[in-house]
């Protein structure tokens, strides 16, 4: 070659490896993690990318054969109870998880997909003293299993940290990150990010502080941990935390924001999916409602730093940004649900944002490189606040619609449950939609219910949920929508009897799948919402469906079904209509519905194909 | 015949005349089977050393049944998961309205309690003492006090226990008048039954006074009255229960003026009614689990 051509690869060399030295992170990076989620044959992390897209460019399956999906095999996950998370892929292993039995128990299994009914390769049943455990915590669920580096890593229902040998399925080592003996527990599949499972913890009623924390895979060891409230050293905040946006709130704010020394009860819980742009190095994840559920105690202050959209390095746990979506929460919208990352041509520039589908209605857009808000609207029925207002960042709350003990507020939207909750929503670059699976539900705060805690008695309030809002929309409870965010508005909504509560995935060729509470596992046009197909599985679905391809080379699509989780507890907790209790508790919300008649308690992975 | 098997044949003729003495030589063996919470001083644990536990015993002896419990921490999932599969039958002490349990006619009634050492130079006969916005005021969280409180702008001199975390060490229902005596907190508002326990068993180097809250403010009570709970629908226990109850009651009152729990006259209405679902509408509520547990 000419010394010209020589010359100019020497200096291209040289300036790769500079850029390799100038952005490589602290510690060894996680290459194969980032190469696995970028095969689509695979299945490496339960939101299918770092991004969270849910987004697969498989494209063997379209929308004009999907009709011709069926079952290729089936497998029994070992217990009866709401089987939310999904499969992961891994070479040609799958890894499938249960939701915890009665017996505390919760399975983990390797499958193997190049023998024929994907035989068991090995199987962790995880057993767990019920009296660790004694606050009877509410769910049974649990939300998967993370691979990395070989390893398969959880975090159990009672706050044990373990990796498995994703080979052998053998115990390389355990850490108590949770402590439920204080009311701290987990239901969330965490993140491993380079060396790191990054994890969080659930309880905030309990008035646990919450917080994150990383593990290094290899060892166990407890990295860093960073709280949600109370002082700074605690929440780990960057030197130039909110530079960009300082009316968001900066330094101090963790306590300043609340009367005294409330923080201390301070919730702001993290069990929700995480995200990660591994160009910025920032993890994303989003905090849960304030301890002290009743406003009145709170008052005077932001409460900050719950409710909030979080931005921290991965390695050193320090945060770079954080935009608070709901002050001094009147209404228990918990903020957990996940920021899916994107790249949005907005006021004509391209920009890498996020975008967070909100339990209080709003879907939020940020620019994800220092949290600027680029844009708020309602995704659902919304009364709590007028809009979101842009400059501030503030929500402009409809005062008739705080809430106090002892005060009725009624019709207040959307229900605590959420516009969304904490099923994951999906978005495909080729239509540049996002799939979400929400809630047509509003309440009511009425009254004074007598409750009753270790000997001491004390009220709150009941919170009487409906669908619709102020009398219209009443025939449904939930729906899947199609949502353009540039525009800030629907393009598609499919309306559901049961509120939907399955994460959709969706494919390079246009089709979105997605389960329903009473049992169809549908396809739809990512494009119109057109159903393409259904198939009726063994129980209601709140499990997230996936895709990937076989050894064979063929595309299958995998979902849990196992009804449970709030709405479908009725039916996976025998709770009869006739029982004068059960009526009472939400059960009849589910009887409304008519899904105890629509379908009954299971523990199946579906997987389809051609 | 023999007079062995005379009096055994006597026997049986007696029997065949009289089945229902059959029925009255089962009752006597029968159980009266607690909800008991295994380690939650002055209610109950498992020396059998709360108050609970003491009228428990006295209602047992009353009904001619032995005693037997079944131990698990009286936090969310105990009548889903203990209760209702039958491990056991009764919870000796709920407040009136638990809508969780069918409730017995209440047999004491209690309240929300002021607690400040004696010698402090101040006294504090309500929430509208307006030396409550200076002093240092231990509260449990989402209690009816902190609403109230609350409502009357105190909120930055609180200082917050919590009743929902059982295990923790640091939240157990004595911390907070022992925070009060070792000077922490200036005042507490505590539950009135925990209060007047701790209070008489820390012996404090200062006498500290104890003060109950009255009535309560719209949907902030701060007096409750008190049952035993049964299961819903088991009405023949709750009549018993009552009737035991009503045949005892002075040596209950007793046993509950022993352990300090201050005590108010009852109430002639119910103070709660049992909450309506109108139809079409539902209540929001967290779904436990309801598989059996196993006792302590």
């Amino acid at each position: 070659m000419s010394v010209k051509r020589c010359t100019s690869l020497i200096g291209g060399l040289l300036i790769l490896v500079g850029s390799l030295v100038a952005t490589a992170p602290m510690v060894s990076a996680n290459e194969e993690l980032l190469k696995l989620q970028k095969d689509d044959g695979q299945w490496a992390s339960q939101s299918k990318d770092y991004a969270a897209t849910r987004y697969s460019s498989l494209n063997q399956i379209t929308p004009a054969n999907v009709k011709n999906l069926k079952v290729a095999w089936s497998f029994s996950l070992g217990t009866l109870n709401g089987q939310e998370g999904g499969p992961l892929v891994v070479g040609d292993t799958m890894y499938v998880h249960s939701s915890y039995a009665s017996t505390n128990s919760h399975n983990i299994y390797a499958l193997d997909l190049t023998k024929e009914g994907a035989p068991i390769k090995w199987k962790y049943a995880a057993k767990h003293d019920p009296k660790a455990v004694p606050v009877a915590c509410c769910d049974l669920v649990h939300r998967g299993v993370q691979y990395a580096n070989g390893k398969i890593l959880y975090q159990t229902l009672d706050g044990i940290v373990i990796a498995l040998d994703a080979k052998t399925g053998k115990e390389l080592w355990k850490t108590r990150n949770a402590d439920p003996s204080k009311g701290e527990t987990n239901t969330g599949a965490g993140m491993v990010i380079h060396d790191k499972f990054i994890v969080g913890v659930a309880g905030g009623e309990f008035g646990v502080r919450g917080w994150v924390a990383a593990y290094n895979i290899n060892t166990g060891k407890q990295v860093w941990k960073a709280r949600s409230t109370g002082p700074d050293e605690d929440l780990m905040l960057a030197s130039d935390f909110n530079a960009a946006n300082p009316h968001y709130g900066r330094f101090g704010e963790g306590t300043k924001s609340w009367p005294g020394e409330q923080w201390k009860k301070g919730g702001g819980t993290t069990w929700g999916w995480y995200s990660y742009d591994s160009e910025l190095n920032l993890l994303y994840y989003s905090t849960g409602n304030p301890g002290t559920w009743n406003p009145a105690p709170r008052k005077g202050g932001d409460n900050k730093w719950s409710m909030t959209i979080w931005a921290r390095n991965p390695d050193t746990g320090v945060a770079k940004w954080a935009y608070q979506m709901t002050p001094w929460d009147n209404w228990d919208y918990d903020g957990i649900n996940e920021s899916v990352l994107t790249e949005q041509t907005i006021g004509g520039k391209k920009l890498k944002v996020l975008t967070h589908f909100d339990r209080n209605g709003f879907v939020y857009t940020l620019d994800r490189t220092n949290g600027t808000l680029l844009s708020a609207e309602p995704f659902v029925y919304v009364n709590w606040a007028k809009g979101i207002d842009l400059k501030t960042g503030r929500p402009i709350v409809n005062t008739d619609k705080l809430t106090k003990q002892g005060e009725d507020t009624k019709n207040i939207c959307p229900c605590a449950m959420g516009g969304k909750n904490q099923v994951p929503v999906a978005y495909s670059p080729v239509t540049n939609l996002f799939y979400a699976s929400v809630n047509n539900m509003c309440m009511n705060y009425e009254g004074q219910l007598v409750q009753y805690t270790a000997g001491a008695p004390y009220v709150g309030a009941s919170v009487l949920m409906f669908n619709g809002h102020e009398g219209k929309d009443q025939n449904w409870w939930g729906d899947v929508i199609a949502w353009d965010v540039v525009k800030g508005k629907k393009v598609w909504d499919i309306k559901e009897q049961q509120p939907p509560w399955s994460g959709p995935v969706v494919t390079a060729s246009n089709v979105v799948f997605y389960g329903t509470m009473d049992g169809w596992f549908k396809a739809v046009d990512a494009r119109d919402g057109k159903l393409l197909w259904k198939h009726k599985v063994g129980s209601g679905i709140i499990g997230n469906p996936m895709t990937y391809k076989g050894p064979d080379g063929k595309q299958y699509v995998a979902v849990y079904s196992g009804v449970g989780g709030w709405f479908g507890a009725t039916v996976s907790l025998d709770l009869p209509a006739d029982d004068p209790t059960a009526a009472l508790g939400g059960v009849n919300a589910a009887y409304l519905s008519g899904l105890p008649m629509a379908t009954s308690k299971g523990g199946t992975l579906y997987v389809f194909g051609l | 015949m023999s007079r062995r098997s005379a009096i055994l044949s006597g026997f049986i003729v007696v029997m065949i005349l009289f089945p229902f003495a059959w029925q009255a030589w089962g009752d006597e063996l029968k159980q009266l089977r607690v909800c008991g919470d295994p380690d939650n001083l002055p209610f109950s644990n498992k020396k059998s050393e709360g108050f609970e536990n003491k009228i428990a015993q006295v209602i047992a002896k009353e009904l001619g049944a032995e005693l037997a419990y079944f131990w698990w921490p009286h936090q969310r999932g105990l009548v889903r998961r203990a209760m209702r599969p039958g491990l056991c039958d009764v919870m000796i002490s709920i407040p009136q309205g638990w809508d969780q349990v069918l409730w017995t006619k209440p047999y004491y009634r209690s309240a929300y309690v002021i607690v400040y050492p004696k010698d402090r130079g101040f006294q504090i006969t309500s929430l509208d003492d307006p030396i409550l916005k200076r002093l240092k005021i231990g509260v449990y969280i989402n209690s009816p006090p902190a609403e109230a409180l609350a409502n009357r702008d105190i909120r930055t001199n609180l200082v917050g226990y919590s009743l929902l975390n059982y295990g923790d060490q640091n939240e157990r229902p004595g911390k907070i008048i022992q925070d009060l005596i070792a000077g922490e907190l200036d005042v507490v508002i505590d539950w009135g039954p925990m209060a007047g326990y701790f209070v008489k068993r820390l012996n404090a180097s200062s006498p500290l006074e104890v003060v109950p809250l009255q009535g309560g403010e719209p949907g902030i009570p701060f007096t409750f009255e008190f049952s035993m709970g049964v299961r819903e629908g088991n009405t023949a226990l709750k009549a018993e229960l009552e009737q035991a109850i009503s045949k005892r009651h002075a040596e209950i009152r007793k046993i509950l003026e022993d352990y300090g729990v201050p005590l108010l006259p009852l109430l002639a209405r119910e103070q709660f009614p049992k909450v309506e679902e109108k139809p079409g509408e539902v209540f929001y509520r967290r779904f436990d689990r309801d598989d059996p547990l196993t006792s302590y």
